[in-house]
C-alpha cells in the first residue's frame, strides 16, 4: 500500500478517558481509511464522550471530513474503513451491521444546505414516513419540536407547507438539523456545517449546537479555530492523515503538547 | 447487558435494507430488459436474414453482385434473382450524395452559429435545427412528393422519381443532426487555440480554417457518420420519392430503390417462410449490419481524436 | 487592405449565406406545411373517419391512435427507462459491463425505426400472434423510444447535486429511497421535458409502426369504451394507423381523390403538434422547476 505520507509522526499526544467511566459514545480503534491505494487516515485512537462538542480541526486534505464520514460509514461506497467503530461498545464497522440504522442514530448535517426539492414539512418528516410513521399528530409533533430544537420554527412556522428550496442558507441549513433531529438520533455529525453562511447565520448555528449539546454527542468538522475554540469541549488535531494531537479544547488552544499543533492553531500554517 | 441488546438491534437486517435490495435489483432489470431486448434484435433479423442462404441456399455472391431482384423467378442465366445490388448500390449512392450535399452547409452553418454571431446562432439557428430534427420523416416523404419530384421533374427531365429527389429529400432531413453535432465539437475547441492563432496575426478565416476546422476535424467526423447513417436508414421519406423501381440505378433521376424502400414496400406483400420473404428479411440484415457498421465507425473516431481535457 | 484580409471577408460572406440558405429552408418547409396545411384543418376533418375512395374524409380515428399509441408506448417505456437510467446513473461501477450496455443503448438509439419495426413485426405480430394492433404497435415503439428516453431521463438525474443523494443517506434511508423520493423530485424539471421531447419523436414516428400496429383504422364506435369490445377505442388488439402512417399510406397508394388536401392537412397536424411539444417541453420544465422552489 503506497503512504501519502512523508514522514511518519511520532509525536502525537492523545488524550484518553478513564476506562472505568461510562460515558464513551463513539471511539474508533486504530483506524485506517484509504480511497483506492491511497491512504488517507491511519491510527486513529478516538474516543469521543457522550453529551460534549468535539471539533474536528486540520489543514485541507488532513483527513478530518474522511475521518467524520468513517463513523456513520458514510464512506461505504467510496473508500475502504479497517479498523474498529465502537458505538455504545458495539463495533459498527463489521459484516452484517445494518448501515441504514446506524446512520440513523449517528446523523449528519453537511457543509452545504441541502433541503430536499420539498416542503417543509416533508423535509423534516420524510425519513420517518420512509419508515412507516404516517400519523399526523405524530409528524406534527415531531416537525415544531425539531423545528424548535434547530431554532428555526418561529421563521418558518407559517410557510411549513412552501418549497424547502426558498429558504435562506442559514434557514435551510437549521431545517437540514431539524431532519436529522426527526429521525431521533444519539449522534450528530456536522461537517464544515457553517462554512456556506453567513457570520450572523453563522452564530445562530452555534447557538443552537451548544443547546442541543445536552441530548446529543456532537463531532463537528470546522475550518474556523474561533469556531473551535468557541464551541466545542475537546478538540481532535489532524494533519496528513493522522490524529496529532486530541484534548480539552482549551489545552489545544492555550498550551498545546505537540509543536505541530501550536503552529496550526497559532496560523503558522494550514 | 446493553450492549447486547443494542448490537442485535444494529445486526438485524432493517426493512431498510431489504427495500434497498429490492430496488436496485429492479432498476438492474430494467437494464437489462434493453440488453436482452438488443441482443433479441440482432439475433432474430440475423437468423431469419441468414436464411435466404442457409434454407434457400442462395449463394451470397449472387446476392450481393446479382443485379436482378425479383425472388423466385430465374435470371436470363439460369440464376436465382435475389440480387441485391441494385439496393444497396441505391442506398449507399443517396447516403454518400446526401453526406456530401450537406457536409458543406452543415459547417457552415456551424461555423457561422459558433465562430461568427454565437447570438444570432443560439436565437435563431439553433431552435430551426431543432425544429428540423423534430419534423416526422414522412412529412419530409410528403414535401419530396409534391415539391422536390416536379422540380426534379422539371429541371432534369425523367419522372422526377428518383435518386436524385432522395438525396435532397435526406440532405434536409440529416443537415440538422449534422450541424447540432458539429457545433458541439466546434464548441469544444479551447478558446485559446482562437486567440493564440489571432494574436500571431491570422484572419479570422485562417483561424476558422487552419485551427478550429483541424482542430474540431474528428468530430465534425463523427457528426458527418451520424449523419449517413441516419441517412442510411431512413426509410419513408426516401421511399415515396426514389421511384421503388428494383433496377440498377442508369442515371440520377430514373426511379430506383434503397433497401429500406424495398422493404417498407415489399414486407406486407410476401408470405413468411417464402424465398421472397427470406430475401427481404436478407436485406434487413444487410442494413443492421451498416447499422453496426456506422455505430464502429463513430466508436473509431471518437477513441482516436477525443480531446484531452 | 491586404489579400489575406480580403480573403478572410469573403470566407465570412459565404458563411453567412450558408447559414441564411439553411434558415431559408426551414422557413420554406414550415412555411409550405401550414400555409397549403391550415386551410385543409376544419373541426371536421379533425374528427371524422378517412375515406379511402372518395374525397371529404377526415382524420379523426387516425388522431385518436396516435395519441392512443402515444400514450401506451410512454406508459410502458417510462418504468423501464426510469429503472435503466438510476441504475446507470446512481449504481453502475465503471467496468466492462456497464461499458457493455451502454453500448447496446447506443446500437439500439441508432437502429434505424424500419429495423425496430421489423422486429417488432417478427416477434410481437408474428410470433406472439398480436396480429396487427394497438399492443404490437405500442411494444413495438416502445423499444424505438427506450434508448432516448432512457438517456433523457439519466441526463436530468445528473444534473441533480451529489449533496441531495448525501442528505438522504445520512437520515438513514436507503439509497434506492433517496434516488426515488429525493433524486428523482428534484430531477422532475429535466425529466418531464425529457419526455414530452421523445413524445414528438414518437408521435411522428411511421416506420416502425407500419407493420406491427397496421396500416388500417376501423370504424370506432366512441360510445364504447370497454377495452374487451374490438371496435372499442381503447381495444388493445384492433389495427390502429396513426397520423404519420396515413400520410405515407394514401400516398403510396395514390387512389385518395383529395389525396393532396388530406397529407398537407395531416402534415399540418402532425407538426403543429410537435411544435406544441417542443416549445411545452421548455415551458412546463422551466415551471416545475418554478413551482419546486418558489415561496407560494
Amino acid at each position: 500500500m503506497q503512504t501519502i505520507f512523508d514522514t511518519q509522526s511520532n509525536e502525537r499526544f492523545i488524550y484518553h478517558f478513564n476506562p472505568e467511566e461510562n460515558s464513551i459514545e463513539m471511539q474508533t480503534k486504530d483506524l485506517e481509511i484509504s480511497y483506492g491505494k491511497t491512504l488517507a487516515m491511519q491510527h486513529a485512537d478516538i474516543q469521543f464522550k457522550k453529551n460534549t462538542i468535539t471539533a474536528l480541526i486540520g489543514p485541507s486534505g488532513s483527513g478530518k471530513s474522511t475521518f467524520l464520514r468513517a463513523l456513520n460509514r458514510m464512506n461505504d461506497d467510496v473508500a475502504t474503513v479497517k479498523g474498529q467503530i465502537l458505538y455504545q461498545g458495539v463495533n459498527i464497522n463489521q459484516p452484517g451491521i445494518d448501515v441504514y440504522e446506524v446512520r440513523r442514530r449517528i446523523g449528519m448535517v453537511f457543509q452545504r444546505p441541502n433541503p430536499f426539492a420539498k416542503s417543509i414539512y416533508d423535509n423534516v418528516t420524510f425519513a420517518l414516513q420512509r419508515r412507516g410513521v404516517h400519523n399526523k399528530k405524530v409528524l406534527d409533533e415531531v416537525v415544531e419540536t425539531t423545528l424548535k430544537q434547530a431554532a428555526v420554527w418561529d421563521q418558518v412556522k407559517d410557510s411549513l407547507h412552501k418549497s424547502a428550496l426558498s429558504l435562506s442558507g442559514g434557514q435551510a441549513q437549521r431545517v437540514c438539523i431539524a431532519r436529522v433531529l426527526a429521525v431521533k438520533p444519539d449522534v450528530l455529525l456536522l461537517d464544515e456545517p457553517a462554512s456556506a453562511l453567513d457570520p450572523v447565520s453563522t452564530s445562530q448555528l452555534e447557538q443552537t449546537l451548544r443547546e442541543l449539546k445536552p441530548n446529543y454527542t456532537i463531532i463537528i468538522v470546522t475550518h474556523n479555530m474561533q469556531q473551535a475554540a468557541r464551541l466545542s469541549d475537546y478538540t481532535v488535531f489532524f494533519n496528513l492523515g493522522e490524529a496529532i494531537e486530541y484534548n480539552k479544547t482549551r489545552k489545544i488552544f492555550t498550551r498545546p503538547k505537540i509543536q505541530l499543533t501550536d503552529d496550526y492553531v497559532s496560523g503558522n500554517f494550514g | 447487558m446493553q450492549n447486547q441488546k443494542l448490537a442485535k438491534q444494529l445486526m438485524k437486517k432493517s426493512k431498510t435494507a431489504r427495500y434497498e435490495r429490492f430496488g436496485r435489483l429492479l432498476c438492474l432489470s430494467a437494464l437489462l430488459l434493453i440488453m436482452v431486448i438488443v441482443i433479441g434484435i440482432i439475433a432474430f433479423i440475423a437468423t431469419k436474414g441468414m436464411s435466404t442462404f442457409m434454407k434457400d441456399h442462395i449463394s451470397m455472391k449472387d446476392f450481393f453482385t446479382g443485379t436482378i431482384w425479383n425472388p423466385g423467378a430465374k435470371t436470363p442465366s439460369g440464376h436465382a434473382a435475389v440480387g441485391a445490388l441494385p439496393m444497396i448500390v441505391g442506398s449507399f449512392l443517396v447516403t454518400i450524395l446526401a453526406a456530401i450535399l450537406s457536409t458543406p452547409f452543415a459547417i457552415g452553418t456551424a461555423v457561422y452559429m459558433t465562430e461568427i454571431s454565437p447570438k444570432r446562432g443560439a436565437k435563431i439557428l439553433q431552435p430551426v435545427t431543432e425544429l428540423l430534427v423534430g419534423i416526422p420523416s414522412v412529412v419530409y416523404g410528403f414535401i419530396g412528393l409534391s415539391v422536390v419530384v416536379p422540380f426534379v421533374r422539371n429541371t432534369f427531365g425523367g419522372s422526377g422519381f428518383g435518386i436524385l429527389s432522395g438525396t435532397f429529400v435526406l440532405f434536409v432531413m440529416i443537415l440538422p443532426t449534422i450541424v447540432s453535432m458539429t457545433v458541439d465539437s466546434l464548441k469544444s475547441v479551447p478558446t485559446y487555440y482562437r486567440q493564440a492563432s489571432l494574436a500571431l496575426g491570422a484572419t479570422k478565416w485562417q483561424t476558422i480554417w487552419k485551427v478550429v476546422l483541424r482542430a474540431a476535424s474528428p468530430g465534425i467526423l463523427t457528426a458527418v457518420v451520424f449523419g449517413m447513417a441516419r441517412a442510411f436508414g431512413e426509410a419513408l421519406a426516401v421511399q415515396m420519392v426514389i421511384g421503388n423501381a428494383s433496377l440498377m440505378p442508369h442515371n440520377l433521376v430514373s426511379p430506383a430503390s434503397t433497401l429500406t424502400s424495398v422493404l417498407t414496400a415489399g414486407m406486407g406483400n410476401t408470405v413468411m417462410g417464402s424465398l421472397q420473404n427470406d430475401a427481404l428479411w436478407s436485406l434487413a440484415l444487410v442494413l443492421l449490419a451498416m447499422s453496426l457498421f456506422f455505430n464502429l465507425l463513430v466508436h473509431f473516431i471518437g477513441k482516436k481524436g477525443a480531446f484531452s481535457k | 487592405m491586404n489579400r489575406m484580409q480580403k480573403q478572410s471577408q469573403v470566407a465570412m460572406g459565404l458563411l453567412r449565406a450558408i447559414a441564411g440558405f439553411v434558415v431559408l429552408i426551414l422557413a420554406f418547409l414550415i412555411g409550405y406545411i401550414f400555409i397549403t396545411g391550415l386551410p385543409n384543418i376544419s373541426w371536421k376533418f379533425l374528427t371524422s373517419p378517412a375515406k379511402a375512395f372518395s374525397a371529404g374524409g377526415g382524420i379523426g380515428i387516425q388522431l385518436f391512435n396516435s395519441f392512443y399509441l402515444l400514450i401506451l408506448a410512454m406508459l410502458i417505456s417510462l418504468p423501464i427507462a426510469l429503472g435503466a437510467s438510476i441504475y446507470l446513473n446512481e449504481y453502475a461501477k465503471d467496468n466492462w459491463f456497464t461499458s457493455t450496455i451502454r453500448t447496446a443503448i447506443e446500437i439500439l438509439s441508432s437502429l434505424p425505426s424500419v429495423v425496430v419495426g421489423l422486429f417488432g413485426f417478427l416477434l410481437f405480430v408474428v410470433q406472439y400472434n398480436f396480429g396487427f394492433s394497438i399492443i404490437s404497435g405500442a411494444l413495438t415503439l416502445t423499444i424505438f423510444n427506450l434508448p432516448l428516453l432512457t438517456r433523457n431521463i439519466e441526463e436530468a438525474l445528473a444534473s441533480v447535486a451529489d449533496d441531495q443523494r448525501q442528505g438522504g443517506l445520512g437520515l438513514g434511508l436507503s439509497k434506492y429511497e433517496t434516488i426515488i423520493h429525493i433524486v428523482v423530485p428534484a430531477a422532475l424539471p429535466g425529466i418531464i421535458s425529457g419526455i414530452i421531447l421523445c413524445s414528438g419523436r414518437v408521435f411522428g414516428e411511421a416506420a416502425a409502426l407500419i407493420y406491427t400496429a397496421g396500416q388500417s383504422a376501423p370504424a370506432l364506435n366512441f360510445a364504447d369504451w370497454n377495452p374487451f369490445n374490438i371496435d372499442s377505442p381503447l381495444s388493445p388488439l384492433r389495427p390502429a394507423e396513426t397520423l404519420a402512417v396515413h400520410i405515407w399510406k394514401i400516398n403510396s397508394e395514390g387512389i385518395m381523390p383529395d389525396l393532396t388536401k388530406v397529407s398537407s392537412g395531416s402534415a399540418a397536424v402532425l407538426v403543429l403538434a410537435i411544435l406544441i411539444f417542443n416549445l411545452s417541453a421548455r415551458y412546463i420544465g422551466r415551471k416545475v422547476f418554478e413551482k419546486m422552489t418558489s415561496m407560494d
